[in-house]
């Protein structure tokens, strides 16, 4: 009884010291931020008015849909792009940095630290100082998201990598394979799936992600949205809107019926 | 060295051809996939070089600003407080749009998991959560800059948004894996609604919760900074964006930089223990 009597304490101050937590995570920013909820919350409902009014695609704004398709269309071939040449690299990377292919202790911590270091680093900075250098084009949004890419390609593939069973690799090694082959006939094989699976991902993660890069480089859908948007043509913005909703969506349904596919 | 030589002398004259692939639609998809995305990286690569711009000097630029950054940060307009302030502010804002968007993603994903809530509510909420996913971040933030004013509001309501149809999407599907014995356990018992949620579904969805809470609370701090930069709605992200695109200071953005990573890793720290402390507790 007295057992039980102490679980249920236990449990009340558990309770106690997390709602505690909460509270403080809640007052804390709060104390900082000084937000206005009456405001945010009149906002929530004023802003889907807005949107309602002056967003709707008018007859005007299908004359942009033929440079709207374009820039969406190069937005998804560059996102496309950035991402593969990024998934090679991190490949090779990953290789060198996974328990399981890798013998050099050093490296394996170096690649790991590049990833974390490449994962964390603000992508706004690479976008502007990238944007200083090789002005407003194409390639600048390609190479932003290409670096942005890399450290989160080169972490997952390492994980996926470590999951390979150290029998596959011990079996092939007993029969005198060399490295790459080991790679190329028991490594890879193993892990084809979840590998392309993680592309996949990140390639309909960048394309979502292709909005924010294109305004601050200038480049693909980002930029046009951001045009229309600071010139008033909201019939357009909308618009811009409405295909990068379609597209989103069409892309996040086909990569997920691709990766249950891949799964099997 | 002395291996592969073994290796060498051992093998076949006529090696013996692989064993056939079992046809594997994953193998097929995964071939049909791998070219098609060859074929648009080669397309790109073969649109993409600009015509105004000389690749040579821009990448020596790059790279230059690039050691500026990284080996000679300093501070530039700004002081130190100012810009810890600011980080303090960033973190402040993805840690209350996290918070807020998990309690309302909780209520939200009661009605969207299919074992919870009847089957046309459920797929209406999916469609509708699917539908505030596709617009990014910035848009609602963008919207909400324009209606009620630019400033902290704005960032709040519109990373909210976002975090709440990534949240409902995440919870729904933990709500969705626990087992159906354990619902009906209490269901046949004659638990209200409220009693099968607090005694059922709580304790098994709590770790994935909390580890789904703690992912989306590293999206919205990088949400966070680059709303900041493309918005204007203060923050980190505005001195980021002030130092390299207005002031042309790249040892700042390079420090800037540096304070940013020192929180992330400090984030992934966190979550490593994290991890480690629900593993624990299922």
């Amino acid at each position: 009884m007295a057992e039980l009597t102490q679980f249920f304490n236990r449990q009340r101050w558990q309770r106690a010291a997390t709602l505690m937590m909460l509270a403080l995570l809640l007052v804390l920013p709060q104390w900082l931020l000084h937000v206005d909820f009456a405001d945010a919350l009149f906002g929530i409902g004023a802003g889907w008015q807005w949107l309602g009014k002056n967003f709707m695609p008018n007859q005007a704004a299908l004359g942009d849909l033929g440079e709207i398709l374009h820039q969406l269309g190069r937005t998804i071939v560059i996102a496309v792009a950035a991402t593969s040449i990024a998934g090679v690299v991190a490949l090779l990377l990953a290789l060198a940095g996974a328990k399981t292919t890798s013998r050099l202790p050093l490296v394996q911590m170096g690649v790991r630290l590049f990833a974390s270091c490449m994962r964390n680093i603000p992508f706004v900075a690479w976008a502007l100082v990238l944007l200083f250098s090789f002005k407003q084009n194409d390639f600048t949004g390609f190479l932003a998201l290409f670096l942005m890419t890399i450290g989160y390609l080169t972490r997952a593939f390492v994980e996926t990598l470590e999951e390979v069973p150290r029998g596959v690799i011990e079996a092939l090694e007993v029969t005198g394979a060399r490295y790459w082959q080991i790679i190329g006939q028991g490594v890879l094989p193993a892990v084809s799936a979840p590998l392309m699976s993680w592309l996949l991902y990140m390639i309909e993660n960048n394309i979502r992600d292709a909005t924010l890069v294109g305004m601050l480089t200038g480049t693909g859908i980002g930029f046009i949205f951001d045009l229309y948007f600071k010139s008033f043509r909201y019939p357009s913005a909308g618009l811009v809107v409405l295909a990068i909703i379609a597209v989103t969506i069409a892309i996040e349904l086909t990569s997920t019926k691709l990766r249950q596919v891949l799964a099997q | 060295m002395i291996e592969t030589d073994i290796s060498s002398q051992r093998r076949a004259p006529h090696p013996p051809a692989a064993p056939h692939a079992i046809a594997n639609p994953a193998r097929k998809t995964t071939r049909i996939l791998l070219a098609s995305l060859a074929l648009i990286t080669l397309y790109a690569l073969a649109t993409i070089a600009p015509d105004n711009v000389d690749l040579g000097v821009a990448g020596k630029s790059f790279l230059h600003n690039l050691d500026l950054m990284f080996l000679h940060p300093h501070l530039g307009q700004d002081t130190l407080a100012q810009l810890v302030d600011a980080l303090a502010r960033s973190i402040a804002l993805a840690l209350l749009t996290t918070l807020i968007g998990a309690v309302i993603a909780f209520g939200l994903a009661l009605f969207t998991a299919r074992n919870l809530a009847p089957a046309p509510l459920a797929t209406a909420m999916r469609s509708l959560m699917a539908l505030i996913r596709a617009i990014p971040t910035i848009l609602w933030v963008l919207v909400y800059a324009t209606v009620i004013g630019l400033g902290t509001e704005a960032a709040v309501v519109g990373l909210s948004f976002h975090s709440v149809a990534y949240l409902v999407k995440a919870f729904a599907e933990s709500f969705e894996a626990v087992p159906q014995e354990k619902l009906d356990a209490l269901r046949v018992s004659g638990a209200r609604f409220g009693l099968v949620i607090r005694h059922a579904l709580w304790p098994s969805v709590r770790p994935s919760l909390l580890s789904w809470t703690f992912i989306r609370f590293e999206i919205n701090f990088t949400n966070a900074v680059a709303v900041g930069a493309a918005a204007g709605t203060g923050g980190i992200g505005y001195y980021l964006f002030m130092s390299s695109a207005f002031y042309f200071d790249f040892q700042e953005v390079g420090l800037i930089v540096y304070l940013v990573l020192a929180f992330a890793i400090l984030l992934e720290m966190i979550a490593v223990a994290l991890r480690k402390h629900l593993a624990k507790m299922v």
